[in-house]
Formats: C-alpha cells, structure tokens, sequence
C-alpha cells in the first residue's frame, strides 16, 4: 500500500512539473478589449459579402439555439465526447464578441482561441477556418459587428474530465491542426481553387463527410469517404457515392442550393440547413463548390447513368398493383406498409402532377451503406425550410412501430435497390425514435 | 374612354355627404335605406326588392316554429348566425325556436352569390325587415283572434300577449292563415335599445356539430347507394387528350365505370380508395399533348402591359393633374397570380333520376349555377335543382362550381346513383381560378402644408369574374366535353364594388385626383376569378404604402397624415381606435428590426370602416417577417353578432399575412407548378402573431355595411408600412418573400438600425 | 380481414389491408371526424389519435392497425357532451369553416395527453404541422390554451 503510494505521489510530481511545463507552452496571451466598433465603420459593401460568407460557413446553425435570437449563442452541439453550445458570437460586449477586435476575431478563426486567450473546442471547426482568407473574415466581422447585439450567457461545455480543461486542446492541436492560409493548386481552374477554398475553408465539408478518429479529429488520409453529423450519415462524396447514377455539376449545384433534384431528391437532416444557406450565396460560389466536390469522384459515366435511371424505371411501384400487393396477413408486411403508407406519393405514375419524389431506386438513402438515414426520414420526415416550399414528407415514428419500420426499411431495401439487407436496422430504428426530428 | 364614375349614384357626393350615413344611426327604428337604386318590384329592403313576399322569407308551423329562408350560403363566415339572430329579434321569437334553411333552388330566395360582403346588406336587411313586418301582422292578426285592439299587443318568444293575461302563441295565429303576403314599404323595426338578440356574441349554430363531426359537410354526405367519382384532369388547360386504353382500369377492385366523353375522362368506383387507384392508373393511361399555352411567370407583368385594355377614368376631382414645380412622390405595386387554397378540396354529389337532375354543392351561387349547368347539359332550368351544403372555407370562386358539373357530367352518364366526386388536392391547386396579377402605378403631390395636391393613379388587372352565371364556358369541366365549351369570359364589375378597380379610388378628403383603370379585357392565360376582396387587396396595399410614402415625404406621423385627410366622422373614429389601442402614440422605441405600420380602408368605398395597426419584427439573417401584434378596429354598420365580425377581421389579418409573406402561384409555360401545399406554402403556426385584436365599432340601428373582406387590404400595406420603419425598405411587390427581404436588407437603400 | 379498434369499438374492416384508416373510417365506419385535405401528410385535416399520439389518417394502411387504439374526433365527445378540448374550441369560438378543426382538436388533444401543462411556445410549435385557410390560428391556441388551462385548474 506504502509502495503504491509512493508511486502515486510520484506520478502525480510527475504530472504537475509536465503541466507547468505544458501550461507555459500552451498559455497564450489574451488580446485587449476594445470597445463595441460602430456601424458606420463598416461599409455596405463588405457587410454585405460578410453575410454571404457567414452563411457558406453555416455560422447561424451552431451559434443560434432553437427558435433563439440570431447568432446568440446556445445551441447544443452533440460530439462523441460530450455538448458543448455553440457561443454566442454577436457584438454584445458581456456576453458575446463586442469586445473583440478584428484581430481577437481573426485569431479565434486561424487559431482557435478565445479573446483572452482560451483555447476553443474544434467543435467549432478552427481546423477548417484557418484556411479563410484575412479579407474574408474582416467582412465577417463586420456582418458579425453590425447584427443586433443579444446578452445572452451560454451554458459551459458539458465534457468529461480531463477534457473540460480547454488547455487540453493544445495537446490536441499539436496532433492534428495545421495552421496555414489555403494554397491554390496550380494544376487546377480558378473556378476548382473557389471550391476548394470554400469545401476545405468556410465550407468545412469534411467536419461531417469525412470519417473522425477516436479522438474525433478527421481521418484526413481517408478523403471525403462519408461520415456521421447529428445522428445522421454523411454520405460519401468520393467515388464510394451510393448514388447509382452519380451527380452531374447542375444537379449537385441545385441540389446544394435546396433544389428538388429528379435522380437526388432534396437534402434531408442536417445537410437541410446547409442548403438553406447555400440558397442565399452568389451561384458562382455553389458552381465553384460542386466543381471542386465533383473531383472526389462521386460522378458516373454517362451510359451508367443512365442504366442506373432505366433500372429504376422498371423498379418504380406500380400503383395499379398497389390493391394487389402480396399481403399476407401479417402488420409486418413491407410491401403492405409500403403501399398504404408510402406509394400516395412514391408511386410510378407519368401523368403525376404534384412535386415528385426521387425514384427511390436511385436515391442516397436507399442506397447508402447503413439503414440510418432511411430510417431517420422515415421517423422523423421531410419538410422545408419555415415558410419556404420544398417537399413534406410526414414522419412515422408515431405510426409504425419498430418492428413495421424494419419490414419497411426490408422492404424498401430490397425492393428499389436489390443489394443486401443492412445490419442493425432495429439500433438504428431505436436511435432514431429517441432524437428529436430535424 | 368613358367616365364610369358618375354612374348609379356619384361617389364623390357620397364621399363629401358621407354624415348621410350616420343619420341613419341617430334615426333608430326607421326602415334601412340600404340601397339607393331602383328596384325591380318589392319594397327597398335588401334582396326583398327581387322577392318581395314575406314568406319566401320566413315560414312558422303550426307548432310555432320559424323557418328562415337565405339564399346565402353559409361559408364558415357565421352568415347563418347572424340572420337567424336578425330574425329571432325582428320576429320577437327565442333563437332555439328558429331554424335555418339556407340556399336551395328548391326552398330560399334567389339571392345571387354569397360574396362581396354583400350578404348582411342583402339578406340581413331584408329578413330584418320581414321579421319585423311579420311581427307586426301576426300582432294584428291576434288582435282579430282576441278581438282587441292590435296597440294593446306585443310580441314575446314567439306569443302575442296582452293585458289581462290574453295572450296567442305563433303557431296558433297562423292556423289557416296564408303567410304569402307581399312585403310593406316600412317595417316597425325593434330599436337597438330594446335588442335581446341582436348586438350580442351570440355562440355560432354550425360550431357546435363542426366540433363533434356531425355530417355538415357535403364531403360527409353518403346517400344510399352512393359511388365514388374521380376525374383524369389534363396536364394543362388546353391539352388535348390522345389515346387512352380504359380496359384494365375497368377491371380494377370496385371500380364500376369509366366515363369517357371527348377529352373528359372519370372513374367510378365503390370505395372512395379504390376510386383513387384507379384513377392513378387511368392518369397514367391518358396520354395527352399539351402545347405552350402558358406565359413565362418572370413576364407576368410585362404581358399585364402590352394586352389590349379598355381604359376608363374612375375617379376625378379638381382637374386631375399633378400640380407643376412640386417635387413628384412615385411608386409602383404589384401582385402575382394567388390562389383561395380551400383546405378540403371541392366536392360535390348529384344524382339524375327520371331525367331530374339534383346537385349538392357548396357553390356560392346555387340559381347560377343552376342556369349554367343547364346550359352545359341542354337541360331545361327546372329539371335541376342545387342545394348547398357547406364545404370547406372558399375565399371566392374556387373549384366549388366545377365539381358540381363534375358530379353532374357523371351521374348523367350513370343515371339513378348519387355520384359524390372529390378532387384531389392537385385538382383544387391546380385547376382552381387564381386572382389577377396586377400593377398599379402611384404619383402624388404636396403642398406647401403637407397636404395632398395631386392624386394620379393608374392600374392594371385582368378581370375578377368568371363566375358562372348561365354560360358553360365558365365552368372549367365542360372545355373537355364534346361539344367543347370554353374558353372562359370575364367581366367587369360596375363600382362602387369594382373589379380589378375595387378600392382603387382613394377614401380620402382629397381635391385633386385622377384614377386610370386600364382594364385588361383580352384573353386570360391563366384562369382566373373572384379571389376575396378581389382588386381591393393591391389597391388598399398600393394606396395605403403610397399614402405612408407621402406621410414621410411631408414628415408627418403616417396615422396624424391620414387624419389630415379624412373628415368622415366614422373614418375617423376606426382609425383613432385601432392607433388608440395599439398605442401608436406612447409607442416607446423599438429594438432593430421591429417597425410598426398602420394602413386604413373603407372597403369598397361605401362599405365597412377598418382600420389596422401591426407590429413586426424581421429575422435579420433570413429576411423572415413576422407580424408580433395586429390591432384592427372595424365599423361594420349595426353590429349584429360582434363576435363574428371580430372572427371575420381576425381571419382576415392571418389570411393576408399568409398571401403577402408567402403566396405566389408558380407555372411553366406548359403546367401549373403549385400543386400542393409544398409546392404552394401558406402561414403555419410559427408565423401567428402573438396576438390579434378586434376592436368593434357597433352602430346600432345603422345599415349593414358586411364585414368578411373588410380586413384584406390593409394588411399588406400595414406589414410593408411596418417592414420600412424597422428597416427602411419599401417594398412594393407582394409576396414579401424572405429572400427578397433578405436582398434588400443588404441592398443600398436598407439603413442600419443595429 | 384487419380488426380496427376505433373510439373504444372494434370494427372488421371489409377494405382492403393496403386502404389508408382516413377512407376506413369515413367510408365503412360512417365517421365525418377525420377529413380528406391532401392524402399527402401536409395539411392535418385527416389527424387522428393512434394510441395517444397524433398521427395522419389518410398514410396509414390498416394493415399495421391491428391491436392498436385509435381515436377520432367522435372519440371525444359529443353534441351534447363535448370533451375538454371540444369545449374549449366552441367556447372560443374556435372556427370559421371549421374543415380543419377536427385535425386541430386531435392534434391538440393529442399535446395534452403527452403535456398536461405546454408553455405557449409550445402550443405552437406542437401545432405546426396542421394547416388552417380561414385565419382561425389565434383562436385554435387560445382554445388549446384554455383547455390545458382547465386541464390543470388554472
């Protein structure tokens, strides 16, 4: 017991000498408030470029809560580690950013640092903000300065120890940050560099289309092979696309921009509110996007194109059999289900007038390599944007039980894409019903 | 170009004599005055001038109960309530001893449409006026009964009492007696002050059976043998159908008939499910060709103004031109092409029997409806009969109509069953006549007091009437029979109510005016029809917004500036009780982007007072507008039942917050693209305002002057007057959309409020 | 052939298993409750109650009913005797037309059961997937208002 307490003292001599040590090397300083800028400092022009910029980076979705005032702070981000809330980032000199200057703001965007010089969570993806551009973010500023200021304290990270010690992320930036501005490459178009700004800078695509190690860092050397965000599956934007008749430019453009695409639908779970912003950008941005994703592969030649859209024709569900459908007495019937449930809208039918859904043969979901994102459409629904048009689709959590949704999850599986039934349908049934829907 | 102004009666003497009016108010118990033109026949009570016999108005049985007879319709706007409360007042009866029968062509008066506010002015002051005369002859024929002098009786819940204990219950008066008895020239009406009835927040008779699903609606209907109908509508307007091989649908589960005449294409079938997959299957059967019929939507308004338009002066006062060397205020509004939206979609159930043709339909018209279906299947007039039943909330002329010829064309084809056909929610958003895109063009002058010198104002719109009123043509299902009816004629409607002109002139004191209706009588795209409260709804937005552009122009608070212009004593008192209860005045500063904004109206000119007041915030990130607070005070006459009038205008402000943030119908040049309610949307929950006040006005003993449109056009123009002060936009094209919200805010003009 | 349990009653439906409850329940089962608005989830007319949750009657397939409870406006009350969320709704006079109130009236009977005591944000929120023309929306949460209210003796 004397021995192993000895130790124990040692070790913990040992750990307080390295954290004077670490704490000196990983303190940085912090930068002097200033006081609130005024409004009329900014021009038009660059508050205006601001909001375009702040809305590529989707800024609003993690620093504004739910039916919350703008960019005030407070909304709950999920991480495999814990919530941390997204701050509050208007010019409210307590408790938002009113007392930073542009250089405090340009550093927490490089660096990941807070105005005293805290170290912030990579939550907020610093990993990708260092590539911006200084000009970029001083019109970020100055949307961010001239938006109205909100007093509003939001809550502290709810993290484990030792990773409620912000300092801690030094060690973690030492490991997987790279600070630097982004570098054109020279063997591509100006339109590829845009995108590739845009996807690797203020984009940060790959926050959730790129898979993360066990230190929820991206496993960069694994490009864009689909990962996790908000309890739905990132798809795949190389050339492991579960798309069956892979993406032309026009179609991921509109398809970025929140249209209802024929052979993609429109974008559900959390990729919904990114398109939402991406609707309010310059097209040339989104054109310069889609250039620069296209290059990862998710495209298909054009005669498997359009094998892939003359299979799903002939796998379409024929309403004219809707009366038919082989029920044999059983509420776990997919097909049944499918019929009464589903084929009011997803049905073969040309003279269809209303907003047609994606072919279901063709679309992502269905496709994809795990059952949770047709699962979390299926509970939890589509809808459009609050007051904007787009498909609605009604969830079934309610309706189905667990068991109905995985003979219909069966069902559609084998139905519209022939490939393998997925693994864990049932988790993901479960996981799905316990989250709110989008 | 011709001055239609001066017809019927003069506005301009009508707006300077506006006292004549209120006299009425100070006169209690002297008969309406309602209408000012000659009538055809009867006494001027309303629509008692077309009908004038009392009971065709009202009819008691030997029990004593009263049946009231309307050839309105009830439409969800609480018109059964209100006459059933003039007539249990008048007739000095208990409401539960009155039942209403509203329009049949089988048992009401013909009162034309329900539409246009018109219904109490029409029908409340002609069942008003016979209810009172038919007190006063069943008083007198007691007083023959019991043989006293009438002056000794009086009326009380339905029994003629006098001294002594004498007393002769309705039922009993009428034994033998005939009530047929044309309508007196005045009417001993029951002065306000002695009212048990009227004036009071009597609870709606239909709410109660809506609530708990009686079978109110003619969806609920279900006669004995009735089959389930749905029609292949084409593609678009004029396309032709091609071929169709109806053998396998004929062979589908239930399905009874296919009905194929020339391009009309229907299924019958047993269930109401199976009726839907067959006609999935039968849609896609039909093949069809469909040209480029439709115009481009970014050109609406550009075609607005190359077509052909007759053009004619509405309004002049002083010489109608702008004064010269004074600084010219300008502004363009405009309106796209918007939908009714009904909740249920049309439906209707008919059944021919024995070369008799009976329809159940909740069109706003059932006698022209009747007419013009018999013109659409050659039958004479009173071999059909239309009886409404409620439907869903219409807002106008919607699909209502035509799936009545739908329910018609098909039980001709399948004589001896009531045939029910329900349109599917494409049908009623895509076949269904829109409202008229519109512009109107606003130029005005000040003068050296902040007074309004100059008025010059001009508009164009298509028509606001394709209702059917005999011909065939205006019934959308007949285009695709053999005989191939159609195209659709429209016309103009004579002011003070007007068309696409409604509220085109000005309710102000003003001297110097001029308003040029360009009136676009070509052919029409698009179909289009009455939509509530027709050109009323851009011209109060476009008058309103332009008179608050004015009012900052001469620096004057904007309600103080429409006070400046208007002496109209009941103008006044509206417009001081919405901005008094609001707080327009003590109002304290607002936070960056919330803006107030006010706006007024005298629907139609002659009709309701309404004022309105909002407050409104705007996400600075979206562009989003949401009205906070809406405060309204409405002078809709005698008040009969406030609580209505407070639904009505309620209704109103949410409805047109729906059509001014959100409402724009969407097409190709081959098909209409809103189809349904994500290709369409309207106001959901998020967007209510935290709260909506109705301030009522009450004139008692005042002519009606309606109520349920009232409410429309003051609310764009309040939320656009409200969007400039939390952010110095002025927009001036409805919707206000948030990403056109959001692109001016970052424009030039936006000033920074943060 | 599907047993529904429907308002406490059991029903053997004659349709087909595939047939949505919403054409069941009007067409064999002569319920006016549940009202056909689009047949596509987006407008609420048709809600009903499936167990305690608010759901669209015109999506679901009775073949996934069996051994569930459903309840419809008639499930309620009555004319004469309305249930809690019925009065409230006539004693605001809660309607205009009145075509979507019975999906209003389950919809927020269906809040009550899950949240005896909603806050107002809440209300509304509840509320948004149902669809109102007529502009009745401030009256629809008063009366949802009103009835948790009563609910709780407030």
């Amino acid at each position: 017991m004397a021995r192993f307490g000895r130790i124990i003292v040692g070790l913990v001599a040992i750990v307080i000498v390295v954290g004077i040590g670490f704490w000196a090397w990983a303190s940085e300083p912090a930068i002097d408030p200033v006081s609130r800028p005024a409004a009329g400092q900014f021009s038009k022009a660059s508050i205006a470029k601001g909001a375009e910029l702040a809305a590529l980076g989707n800024c609003q979705a993690c620093h504004t809560r739910p039916n919350g005032k703008a960019y005030a702070g407070g909304y709950p981000v999920e991480t495999p580690f814990g919530t941390i809330y997204g701050s509050n980032i208007t010019p409210d000199p307590d408790t938002g950013i009113g007392k930073w200057s542009e250089a405090a703001f340009r550093r927490s965007m490089h660096e990941g640092l807070r105005r005293d010089g805290g170290h912030l969570y990579p939550a907020f993806p610093y990993t990708h903000f260092t590539k911006v551009s200084d000009a970029d973010i001083k019109d970020i500023y100055a949307f961010l300065m001239t938006r109205p200021a909100v007093h509003n304290t939001v809550p502290s990270p709810d993290l484990p120890f030792p990773l409620d010690i912000r300092m801690v992320m030094a060690g973690w930036n030492l490991l997987f940050f790279h600070e630097g501005r982004y570098q054109p490459d020279g063997s591509q178009n100006a339109a590829w560099n845009h995108g590739a700004y845009i996807a690797e800078g203020l984009g940060h695509c790959a926050a959730c289309h790129v898979p993360m190690n066990m230190f929820g860092a991206e496993k960069t050397d694994k490009g864009y092979a689909g990962g996790n965000a908000a309890g739905w599956h990132a798809p795949a934007l190389d050339k492991s696309s579960p798309s069956p008749v892979g993406w032309t430019k026009d179609e991921l453009a509109g398809y970025l921009r929140g249209d209802m695409t024929p052979h993609h639908g429109v974008a559900a779970g959390p990729m919904a509110d990114v398109t939402k912003v991406l609707a309010e950008v310059p097209h040339a941005d989104v054109e310069a996007l889609s250039t620069y994703i296209l290059s990862k592969g998710a495209t298909k030649p054009a005669d498997a194109r359009k094998a892939a859209i003359a299979d799903a024709g002939k796998k379409s569900f024929q309403v004219t059999t809707a009366q038919k459908a082989n029920f044999k007495g059983s509420a776990k019937d997919g097909e049944a289900i499918f019929a009464g449930a589903c084929a009011s809208c997803h049905f073969d039918g040309g003279s269809q007038p209303f907003y047609r859904p994606v072919d279901l043969s063709l679309s992502s979901a269905v496709n994809a390599p795990n059952a949770t994102n047709l699962v979390q459409i299926i509970t939890h629904g589509v809808k459009p944007a609050a007051g904007g048009s787009g498909p609605i689709m009604p969830g079934f959590g309610d309706v189905l039980t667990d068991d109905q949704t995985a003979s219909l999850v069966g069902y559609v599986r084998k139905h519209f894409t022939g490939k393998p039934a997925w693994d864990h349908v049932d988790k993901a049934i479960s996981t799905s019903k316990e989250t709110a829907g989008q | 170009m011709t001055i239609r102004g001066d017809r019927g009666f003069s506005r301009r003497s009508f707006l300077k004599g506006s006292g004549l009016v209120v006299s009425f108010a100070l006169l209690p118990g002297v008969a309406f005055a309602q209408d000012k033109t000659d009538g055809p026949k009867g006494p001027p009570f309303g629509d008692m001038k077309s009908t004038p016999y009392l009971d065709s108005w009202i009819g008691i049985d030997e029990s004593g109960k009263v049946t009231i007879f309307s050839g309105k319709a009830e439409l969800g706007q609480g018109i059964m309530t209100a006459l059933m409360q003039c007539a249990a007042e008048q007739l000095a009866v208990t409401p539960d001893q009155v039942r209403m029968e509203m329009a049949s062509t089988a048992s009401t008066p013909d009162e034309g449409y329900t539409a246009g506010s018109n219904s109490m002015a029409g029908s409340g002051t002609a069942i008003l006026n016979a209810a009172a005369q038919m007190r006063t002859i069943l008083i007198g024929w007691a007083a023959d009964d019991l043989g006293v002098d009438k002056t000794t009786l009086h009326a009380e819940n339905g029994v003629v009492k006098g001294d002594g204990g004498k007393s002769r219950a309705y039922g009993d008066i009428v034994k033998g007696r005939s009530l047929h008895v044309e309508a007196d020239g005045t009417s001993d009406l029951i002065p306000p002050d002695r009212y048990k009835v009227m004036g009071k927040n009597h609870p709606r008779l239909d709410i109660p059976a809506k609530l708990t699903g009686a079978p109110i609606y003619v969806q609920d209907m279900r006669p004995d043998g009735m089959l389930h109908a749905r029609v292949v509508r084409p593609p678009s307007y004029t396309s032709t159908l091609q071929s169709v091989d109806t053998a396998a649908v004929s062979k589908m589960p239930g399905v009874v008939k296919v009905v194929h005449e020339g391009d009309y294409l229907a299924v019958v079938a047993k269930g109401e499910y199976q009726a839907i997959v067959a006609l999935r299957a039968l849609q896609e059967a039909a093949k069809w060709q469909t040209p480029k019929a439709l115009p481009k939507e970014s050109t609406i308004y550009d075609m607005l103004k190359s077509m052909k338009t007759d053009d004619s002066v509405i309004d002049k006062r002083g010489d109608g031109t702008l004064p010269e060397g004074r600084p010219v205020v300008s502004a363009t509004y405009r309106r796209p092409y918007m939908m009714h939206g009904a909740i249920g979609p049309s439906c209707a159930v008919a059944e021919f029997t024995n070369g008799k043709l009976t329809v159940w339909t909740h069109s706003q018209g059932v006698f022209p409806l009747r007419k013009t279906l018999a013109d659409m299947l050659s039958m004479p007039l009173d071999a059909i009969d239309c009886i409404q039943v409620e439907g869903s909330g219409c807002y106008g002329h919607n699909g209502a109509d035509d799936v009545a010829a739908d329910a018609a064309i098909i039980a001709r084809a399948m004589p001896d069953k009531p045939i029910r056909v329900q349109w599917m929610r494409e049908d009623e958003h895509g076949w269904e006549p829109y409202g008229s895109p519109m512009i109107a063009e606003a130029k005005g002058t000040l003068d050296d007091d902040g007074r309004i010198s100059g008025w010059n104002y001009e508009l164009w719109s298509m028509t606001f009437s394709t209702r059917p009123g005999g011909s065939a043509n205006n019934l959308m299902p007949a285009w695709y029979l053999p005989k191939k009816f159609g195209p659709p004629k429209g016309g103009q409607i004579p002011l003070p109510g007007g068309g696409g002109d409604r509220n085109a002139i000005p309710t102000y004191d003003l001297a110097n005016t001029h308003v040029l209706y360009h009136y676009i009588d070509g052919p029409m795209p698009i179909r289009i029809s009455a939509l509530r409260s027709l050109g009323g709804y851009l011209n109060t937005f476009a008058v309103e917004s332009f008179m608050d552009e004015m009012a900052l122009a001469a620096k004057t608070d904007p309600v103080a500036f429409r006070l400046k212009h208007v002496k109209d004593p009941r103008a006044r008192d509206v417009i001081e009780m919405a901005a008094g209860k609001f707080g327009w005045k003590k109002a304290e500063k607002l936070p960056p982007y919330r803006g107030r904004g006010f706006a007024y109206v005298r629907y139609e000119t002659v009709k309701a007072y309404c004022a309105l007041a909002v407050e409104i915030e705007v996400d600075p990130v979206s562009g989003q507008i949401r009205v906070r607070r809406a405060v309204a005070a409405i002078d809709s006459g005698n008040a009969v039942n406030p609580n209505g009038i407070q639904n009505q205008i309620e209704g109103c402000i949410i409805q047109a917050t729906s059509w001014s943030l959100h409402e724009r119908v969407a097409f190709t040049e081959t098909e209409i693209m809103s189809r349904d309610w994500s290709s369409y949307p309207i106001l959901r929950f998020d967007g209510v305002p935290d709260s909506v006040e109705v301030h009522v006005i009450d004139r008692p003993g005042a002519p009606f002057l309606g109520t349920g449109e009232a409410g429309m056009g003051p609310t764009p123009a309040a939320i656009a007057n409200a969007l400039y002060d939390a952010t110095g936009l002025r927009m001036r094209d409805l919707p206000f959309h948030a990403e056109a919200v959001r692109t001016a805010m970052l424009g030039p003009d936006a000033k920074t409020k943060a | 052939m599907i047993t529904l349990t429907v308002n406490g009653k059991t029903h053997q439906a004659e349709s087909d298993p595939t047939t949505p409850l919403l054409y069941v329940l009007r067409d064999e089962m002569k319920l006016n409750g549940a009202k056909y608005g689009c047949g596509l989830g987006q407008c609420g007319s048709c809600t009903v109650l499936l167990e305690d949750k608010p759901v669209f009657s015109c999506q679901i397939p009775i073949s996934v009913l069996e051994g569930r409870k459903v309840t419809t406006l008639e499930g309620l009350g009555t004319i004469d005797e309305p249930g809690r969320v019925q009065k409230a709704f006539i004693d605001e006079q809660a309607a205009q037309c009145g075509y979507c109130i019975a999906g209003m009236i389950m919809r927020s009977e269906g809040l009550l059961r899950r949240n005896a005591f909603p806050s107002d944000a809440e209300i509304r929120d509840w509320m948004q997937p149902n669809l109102c023309r007529c502009g009745t929306h401030s009256r629809i949460l008063k009366a949802v208002r009103r009835a948790a209210n009563a609910e709780s003796g407030a």
